[in-house]
């Protein structure tokens, strides 16, 4: 929530984005595994960063937070350079890159307790509230060598909360969670940021950016190939309409000869096709003048999955590239980029 | 799985400020973490262990020759302070070096074999402070292990053979509390070697990444340099070998005190020491971190 926002006076700028990534390469000797990268999360995203295994979403979020340095290109966090200013870039930020890493010969509050002094700032004094959080707090004085993989991502919320982050970087936090664990890590996620933490997260579970995300970009082969609102992309990425009427083949005819009117197909249930809004009030009346009765006009938004397979062209459907399968989004702040 | 509280207290957010901790608080967990480990009393467990072994066996010999060369070798049942100038010439050759580099081996490629190198530079903690800490704490532990022999050492000698007088290289008699000193003080000369080898130790744990290839490639240049220095031909540069500092504390024990081959050791050392802590200062705050 916006009037939530913490107070920006430990901030390298107040008005610097959390995140603005230019031109981000980073090569390993022939291997290109990110090209070119932009990336703008604005401050209040709950930002997702989707792309399949191998596309290079964590090499990136490593250079966003100064563990590997970029071939080309920068990266700042409210305005600093992680690179140049080392850890006072990191100033209001947490998360971690793939799993969360922890000393497993020392329970989960000393793994905190040893966080906390690297933090300085009252960070030991939030240990067990931030453990309460995640609800790890009779199991704190375990070793972490004991936990399972969902308390370990857990302790890394924790871990990372003890910061009081403006900003929050999470790699995969979901993955390996079982059903129950990924609902509630994103019950958390999304709490966060309606306590006004600007949350990127990177991601290759598609319902968990859908039901996250306000904004998004999607990376394939280490280039973005989207950046923008998802509701842009969903929007953008054909709006159909399912129709059932008192002759099918009758309105695939009248369909066809209809304008704006794209892409009409009769299947399994029904009528399917894609249009403007206006133009399927001009098939509705058409149809009722040619006598078809019409059971049943339903919208149908693309999802989130026909729209990252369209873009990562993962689906085997050929060389048709993004710029093909998605028309560019409206908004100003979005972003289409071709694919090689 | 317990879940993930969405109801509990609110989430802790707000700036905090920036402060970067102290490179002393950042030191002093290095040290907790080394405490927690069992690798770490494996060394300390060879420093003191052999010390004892050594002292059973002797007590438990019937022949009184156990003269040999060395000066203290034939003051052994006469006096207990001897048992720790002995071992410090024994151990000081291979045992003690090999266990600086068991931890300054491991002290950099562990945390970043396990994914712990990231988790803490993502924290307020600048790189140099970091590498600065591991350091020292390697040479900590260098320094316990030493003096953990030492003590184990003595006190073994002293229960075995008593508290008493001690005749020095250069056939001096030295009181016992005197004696006591000038093995302590021996043990603190042979850190000034140790720690380069650490050095080297913690060097090779950043380049490499790789424990096992820190410690074994630590001690593999460590026996490079003790052969290198037995080959006939080769005496010239004998006296800059980082092997033959280790015997630096041998001055301390002569009247009047040399502290020649003292002053000589601290030199060569820094020789090996400082480039090599140059070096790995400058890969660490370069190097790309993406283990684990």
């Amino acid at each position: 929530m916006p009037g939530t926002r913490a107070t920006e006076d430990a901030a390298g700028s107040a008005e610097a984005p959390p995140v603005r990534a230019r031109g981000l390469v980073k090569r390993y000797k022939e291997v290109l595994a990110v090209d070119h990268v932009d990336l703008n999360v604005q401050t209040g995203d709950v930002y997702g960063f989707l792309g399949p295994n191998g596309a290079g979403k964590t090499t990136t979020l490593r250079m966003a937070l100064g563990l590997i340095t970029p071939t080309e290109g920068v990266v700042d966090l409210f305005g600093r350079d992680p690179m140049r200013e080392g850890a006072h870039a990191l100033e209001g930020v947490a998360g971690f890159v793939e799993a969360p890493r922890f000393y497993p010969y020392l329970t989960g509050q000393k793994n905190l307790e040893l966080l906390a002094a690297l933090d300085g700032s009252g960070a030991k004094e939030r240990i067990g509230e931030v453990l309460q959080i995640v609800e790890l707090t009779p199991r704190a004085a375990h070793r972490v060598g004991g936990y399972s993989h969902g308390m370990r991502q857990r302790l890394g919320i924790a871990a990372a909360l003890l910061r009081r982050p403006r900003l929050l970087i999470l790699d995969e936090p979901a993955t390996g969670l079982d059903p129950a664990g990924m609902r509630d890590m994103r019950s958390l996620i999304r709490r966060l940021a309606d306590e006004g933490i600007t949350v990127l997260l990177s991601s290759h579970q598609l319902p968990e950016v859908q039901e996250l995300c306000d904004r998004v970009a999607i990376v394939d082969r280490g280039r973005v190939v989207y950046e923008g609102a998802l509701a842009d992309l969903r929007r953008q990425g054909g709006a159909g309409y399912r129709l059932r009427t008192t002759d099918d083949a009758r309105a695939l005819t009248i369909a066809r000869e209809q304008r704006g009117i794209e892409f009409p197909a009769v299947g399994e249930h029904g009528l399917a096709f894609q249009a403007e809004e206006a133009d399927v009030g001009g098939l509705s009346l058409a149809l009722g003048e040619a006598g078809v009765g019409i059971l049943a006009l339903t919208p149908e938004l693309a999802t989130l999955e026909d729209l990252f397979f369209r873009l990562t062209d993962n689906d085997g459907a050929g060389d048709a590239g993004p710029a093909h399968a998605v028309a560019a989004p409206t908004a100003d702040e979005a972003r289409l980029v071709e694919t090689p | 799985m317990s879940s993930v509280s969405a109801t509990a207290a609110s989430p802790v957010r707000g700036p905090a400020g920036f402060k970067r901790p102290a490179t002393a608080t950042v030191y002093r967990w290095e040290l907790r973490k080394l405490v927690s480990q069992k690798r770490t009393y494996l060394g300390l467990g060879l420093a003191m262990i052999l010390p004892l072994i050594f002292v059973v066996v002797q007590s438990l010999r019937t022949r009184q020759d156990r003269g040999g060369e060395n000066i203290f070798a034939s003051q052994i049942t006469h006096s207990g302070l001897a048992t720790p100038v002995l071992m410090l010439l024994f151990l000081s050759v291979f045992m003690l070096p090999l266990i600086a580099a068991l931890v300054a081996g491991d002290i950099v490629a562990a945390e970043d074999g396990n994914g712990t190198l990231k988790t803490i530079l993502t924290r307020s903690v600048d790189r140099g402070q970091l590498f600065a800490a591991k350091a020292f704490a390697a040479m900590t532990y260098a320094t316990i292990a030493v003096f953990a022999a030492a003590v184990v050492a003595t006190a073994a000698g002293v229960a075995a053979w008593g508290f008493n007088s001690v005749t020095t290289y250069s056939g001096t008699v030295v009181s016992a509390s005197e004696g006591l000193l000038l093995v302590f003080a021996s043990n603190a000369c042979y850190l000034i070697p140790l720690f380069a080898v650490a050095s080297l130790g913690v060097l090779l744990s950043t380049v490499t990444r790789n424990s096992a290839a820190a410690v074994v490639g630590t001690v593999g240049i460590t026996i490079l340099l003790f052969i290198i220095g037995q080959i006939p031909g080769l005496e010239g540069i004998r006296p800059y070998l980082l092997t033959e500092q280790y015997e630096n504390w041998h001055g301390l024990l002569r009247t009047p005190t040399d502290w020649a081959p003292i002053a000589h050791s601290a030199w060569v050392s820094a020789l090996y020491a400082v480039p090599a802590l140059i070096a790995g200062y400058l890969v660490f705050l370069r190097r790309d971190v993406a283990g684990g």
